[in-house]
């Protein structure tokens, strides 16, 4: 890509003029980072980690990634065979435990760091129990692997249709435009999380109580946002001279949308991703919430809150019960949020040019 | 504008058109057995009971078959009666309300509207002053701070919100109960000389002249009104700060203050009529889309309304319900759609003349 001809124009007796050598006219002090990922993605990474609210962003979603990551040596499962996401209980009983209440009854295995860190050799709940005796700790670790594939996943594949969906609307306009356009209108008819709730329900019979139910229904009900928001962008990237250029030079559909069009668009996209993979993991916990999600006892921070639903009363003392998985799903989502609430403010024009 | 109404009204029934294939479609892909345990009420014992059921339902006939028979409904082989076809209002039989889906549908309805209202107003209000004030203060502190709680509030689950909203204020304090009524205010209105005009507790109690009841009902609204405000004051604080921001870019905003106008003027008067075309729009559907999608602070605050019908449907798998409230709601919400699209053509030329 960097020694490709940009320009057929030969300057008189020299080379030929590469997208490089234009570069090093305009951009003279090029280096380093921005020389490696272009100027426009230079001012995006540069943006993000200047700013403070999204380096705590960047912070906060990297935390939870690592947690994810490192999910079997925080909690490592009860036996090599066992499914890791369903969490361990300690009995039966139906009153929940406070944190640090020692794990009688069938323990996981203890981790290094664990006695490194508290002395002790035997489990404690670090975070308490819900009622059933599940135990929190392993629900709010094991539960971030849930909340990051089910937000990324929800993401990545509304962020797909959108752009296939946006794009060919966009791009043919006409009938093509009209029928995508309804089409469009119609999943953007109903309420989202009753739409959303409705579909969980429906699939629940196929898939059983697991993640796909909710997961698919945020997909389906998901994408519309993206696809207007692509259809917009790309009607305005459409009337500018370049692609003119293009279509005089005969370059094909495809080409003009891949390289021309949609590098244009994917900056919006990226924003909206962003602030749409927190909004993904609330919806998607919202569901579990609501009944529709995963079974009782899968790690999933939307499940492990809803135990807090038979202890209205007395949450004062069983306190523990919201605070640990709510506190992980308002932080993650405030993580994806001030990320993209800088990135929106970085690539929007009318944001860079005022001052104040 | 008589084009662009009329245009707008012949999308509305392709839409409504599309939102009950879109809906059909969704319960089709479950296969005939699956789909025939709606139409069961015991355990069947033996594969001839299911097939009788799929026999007798027609379930295995083709898509558009099946999808007309829902909407017309059908004639029973035993009884010779017509029965079912949403068109004819006959949703069937809800297994969690224990009466027909139209009936659930009817009672849940004006509390879900009652909410609503309620909540409306200081939604509406407060939401789009804090944008205008932010908006006036760009990068100010206010600003800053408007910013700050937007993006909590963005954040922050609907249902963790309402958890401690519930903790706090009935666990903790005990100002306001969850549900709809105390007791004695229950029997007060269930009793017969109480007149239910409206089937909306606080109106029946002011137009009965009990204040009691009405203070009583109010008072159980008052926390679900708190967590709605919340949520949605983030969305429109938002909104209404971007679209103010924009008017007071324009150049009609410079030259009123080059002729010297006072700044409360230019802002008041000149910017904010423009800004808030676009923010009508959003706020009418936002309360529009209260009446039938506010599944989660319903159900937490034990609010008899068609959210919380809905979601009790769903966990327990009672898709004729769930379904039915669905596409009333979509249905409700096109409608409402088209109503306010029509009057932002009043309101703005620019549409009205495109």
């Amino acid at each position: 890509m960097a020694q490709e001809t940009i320009a057929a124009r030969e300057v008189p007796g020299q080379r030929t003029v590469t997208r490089d050598d234009i570069a090093e006219w305009t951009l003279p002090e090029l280096k380093g980072l921005r020389k490696l990922v272009g100027p426009e993605w230079y001012r995006l990474l540069h943006g993000l980690y200047t700013n403070p609210l999204s380096v705590g962003g960047l912070v906060i979603v990297t935390f939870f990634i690592l947690m994810a990551a490192f999910a079997p040596v925080l909690a490592p499962p009860i036996r090599i065979s066992a499914d890791p996401y369903l969490i361990p209980r300690d009995g039966f009983g139906p009153e929940p435990k406070a944190p640090g209440a020692v794990w009688e009854k069938n323990p996981p295995p203890v981790p290094f760091w664990y006695e490194a860190i508290t002395g002790k050799d035997q489990w404690v709940h670090l975070m308490g129990t819900a009622s059933g005796q599940f135990d929190i700790w392993y629900g709010v670790v094991w539960g971030s692997r849930t909340a990051l594939f089910a937000g990324v996943i929800v993401t990545f594949t509304t962020v797909t249709i959108g752009l296939i969906v946006g794009s060919i609307s966009a791009f043919y306009g006409g009938w093509v435009d009209d029928v995508l356009q309804r089409i469009t209108e119609i999943f953007m008819a109903f309420p989202f999380l009753l739409a959303a709730l409705m579909l969980a329900s429906i699939l629940v019979p196929k898939f059983g109580r697991s993640i796909w139910p909710p997961t698919i229904a945020l997909v389906v009900f998901g994408w519309t946002r993206y696809a207007r928001v692509v259809r917009g962008d790309i009607l305005s990237a459409k009337e500018r001279d370049y692609i003119l250029a293009g279509r005089v030079l005969g370059t094909n559909d495809g080409r003009l949308i891949m390289r021309h069009i949609l590098p244009n668009v994917i900056y919006p996209i990226l924003v909206l991703a962003s602030f749409r993979l927190g909004d993904a993991v609330l919806s998607f916990a919202a569901l579990s919430f609501l009944g529709v999600g995963t079974d009782i006892g899968y790690a999933d921070w939307g499940q492990i809150i809803s135990f807090a639903r038979d202890w209205i009363l007395s949450l004062d003392t069983h306190w523990y019960i919201i605070l640990f998985p709510g506190a992980a799903l308002i932080i993650f989502g405030l993580g994806w949020n001030l990320i993209g609430d800088a990135m929106r403010d970085i690539l929007d024009p009318r944001m860079r040019t005022e001052r104040g | 504008m008589t084009a662009y109404i009329i245009r707008r009204l012949l999308q509305m029934p392709i839409t409504v058109f599309g939102v009950t294939v879109l809906v059909f479609m969704m319960t089709m892909t479950l296969d005939p057995v699956e789909r025939s345990a709606l139409y069961m009420r015991d355990v069947p014992h033996t594969d001839g009971a299911i097939d009788a059921v799929i026999r007798r339902y027609g379930l295995d006939d083709p898509f558009h078959v099946q999808y007309w028979r829902w909407l017309t409904g059908r004639i029973d082989p035993e009884t010779g009666d017509k029965v079912g076809g949403i068109l004819r209002g006959d949703f069937g039989f809800s297994r969690t309300g224990r009466v027909p889906v139209k009936d659930l549908l009817l009672t849940r309805l004006p509390v879900s509207v009652e909410l609503a209202i309620w909540a409306g107003t200081p939604i509406i209000v407060v939401g789009v002053w804090l944008g205008v004030i932010a908006a006036k203060h760009h990068n100010k502190l206010i600003d800053q701070a408007a910013r700050v709680f937007s993006i909590v509030g963005w954040s922050f689950p609907t249902f963790v919100f309402a958890l401690l909203v519930l903790m706090i204020f009935y666990a903790k304090l005990q100002w306001f109960p969850p549900g709809r009524l105390s007791d004695w205010a229950t029997r007060a209105v269930m009793a017969p000389d109480f007149h239910r005009y409206t089937y909306m507790t606080t109106f029946d109690g002011l137009l009965n002249l009990r204040f009691d009841i009405f203070v009583d009902a109010l008072r159980h609204l008052v926390l679900p009104i708190i967590t709605l405000c919340y949520v949605e004051w983030a969305m429109l604080l938002r909104i209404t700060r971007s679209s103010m921001l924009e008017a007071l870019n324009q150049d009609y905003v410079t030259t009123a203050r080059a002729k010297g106008l006072a700044d409360n003027t230019v802002t008041n008067r000149h910017a904010l009529p423009n800004a808030l075309i676009p923010v009508v729009t959003i706020a009418g559907f936002t309360v529009v889309g209260l009446i039938g999608g506010v599944v989660i602070t319903e159900t937490i605050f034990d609010i008899p309304g068609m959210g919380q019908a809905a979601a009790r449907a769903a966990q327990s798998l009672d898709l004729l319900t769930v379904v039915s409230f669905t596409l009333f709601s979509a249905v409700m919400l096109i409608v409402a759609n088209l109503v306010i699209d029509i009057l932002y053509g009043f309101l703005d030329p620019r549409v009205r003349l495109s």
